[in-house]
């Protein structure tokens, strides 16, 4: 798994390229929660559409940086999913927590 | 004519990714779709990953993988050695997670069900846990 981190304006965005499952969350969570120490980031934005693979365990991954970013009354983004990745998020109900950039 | 793959691999959480493409591989018999394949790929991950934190919990196992294909049938098998399922009902209800605190979102076997055709589960405490799912290839079209 590959993260590419770009954080301007507050906004914190995580490309992620590659796998995510239980052996890669544990290096996604630690980079993201390193870029998510910066107590300016109000807004989370994950594009997932590099994404190859992803299980439950990304789920956690994603409700657990939504959780620190709406701790702070920030907001999270998802985008760009691909089918496969876009049919477990669904089903989580992660997208109900996420919101429009203009909405932040 | 019946046709069946036995595998069996440390419970370690880069396993995970071979345990995937493995399953892959032998669903090829299948001639599956592109989401076909993505299902079985994504509920043996989820399974594996049970066995991997829950039954062993991080501590050294093995973990055993069955493929079996009898026509268009796949039936998959993952079993652990582990710690085993106290409350059974209680574990697939979705959401439910014995590990909130590790990030967990307790939605492994509501994947597992929703990605194949049946999912059972035979689990003794101390004993460890069997997941036994099954799935139809070739169904739209
Ligand atoms: N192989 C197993 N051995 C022991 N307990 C298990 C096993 N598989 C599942 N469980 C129990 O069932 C619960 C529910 O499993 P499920 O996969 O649905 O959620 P989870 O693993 O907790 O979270 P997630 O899969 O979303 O990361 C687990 O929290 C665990 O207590
Ligand atoms: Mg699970």
């Amino acid at each position: 798994m590959r993260l590419t981190l770009m954080k301007e304006d507050g906004i914190l965005t995580a490309r992620l390229s590659g796998e995510l499952d239980q052996h890669s969350a544990a290096q996604v969570r630690r980079e993201l929660d390193r870029a998510l120490g910066d107590p300016s980031v109000k807004r989370i934005e994950f594009d997932m559409k590099e994404v190859s693979f992803m299980d439950s365990a990304g789920i956690g991954v994603i409700l657990g940086r939504y959780r620190t970013v709406s701790g702070r009354g920030g907001s999270m983004g998802i985008g760009n999913a691909p089918r496969n990745v876009e049919r477990i998020l669904r089903m989580s109900g992660v997208y109900t927590l996420a919101t429009e950039r203009s909405m932040r | 004519m019946k046709n069946e793959l036995r595998t069996s691999f440390s419970s370690l959480t880069q396993n995970e990714a071979l345990a995937r493409g493995v399953a892959a591989q032998f669903c090829m018999l299948f001639d599956p779709t592109v989401e076909e394949l993505s299902d079985v790929r994504t509920a043996v991950s989820e399974a594996v990953t049970n066995a991997v934190i829950h039954g062993y919990g991080h501590r050294n196992g093995v973990v055993g993988l069955d493929l079996v294909k009898e026509d268009d049938l796949l039936t998959v098998t993952v079993r652990d050695e582990g710690r085993g399922i106290e409350d059974i009902e209680l574990a697939r209800r979705p959401f439910y997670t014995s590990m909130p605190e590790a990030e967990r979102s307790g939605m492994g076997f509501a994947v597992m069900e929703a990605f194949m055709d049946s999912v059972e589960v035979e689990s003794e405490v101390g004993r460890g846990t069997t997941v036994t799912m099954k799935k139809r290839f070739g169904r739209n079209g």
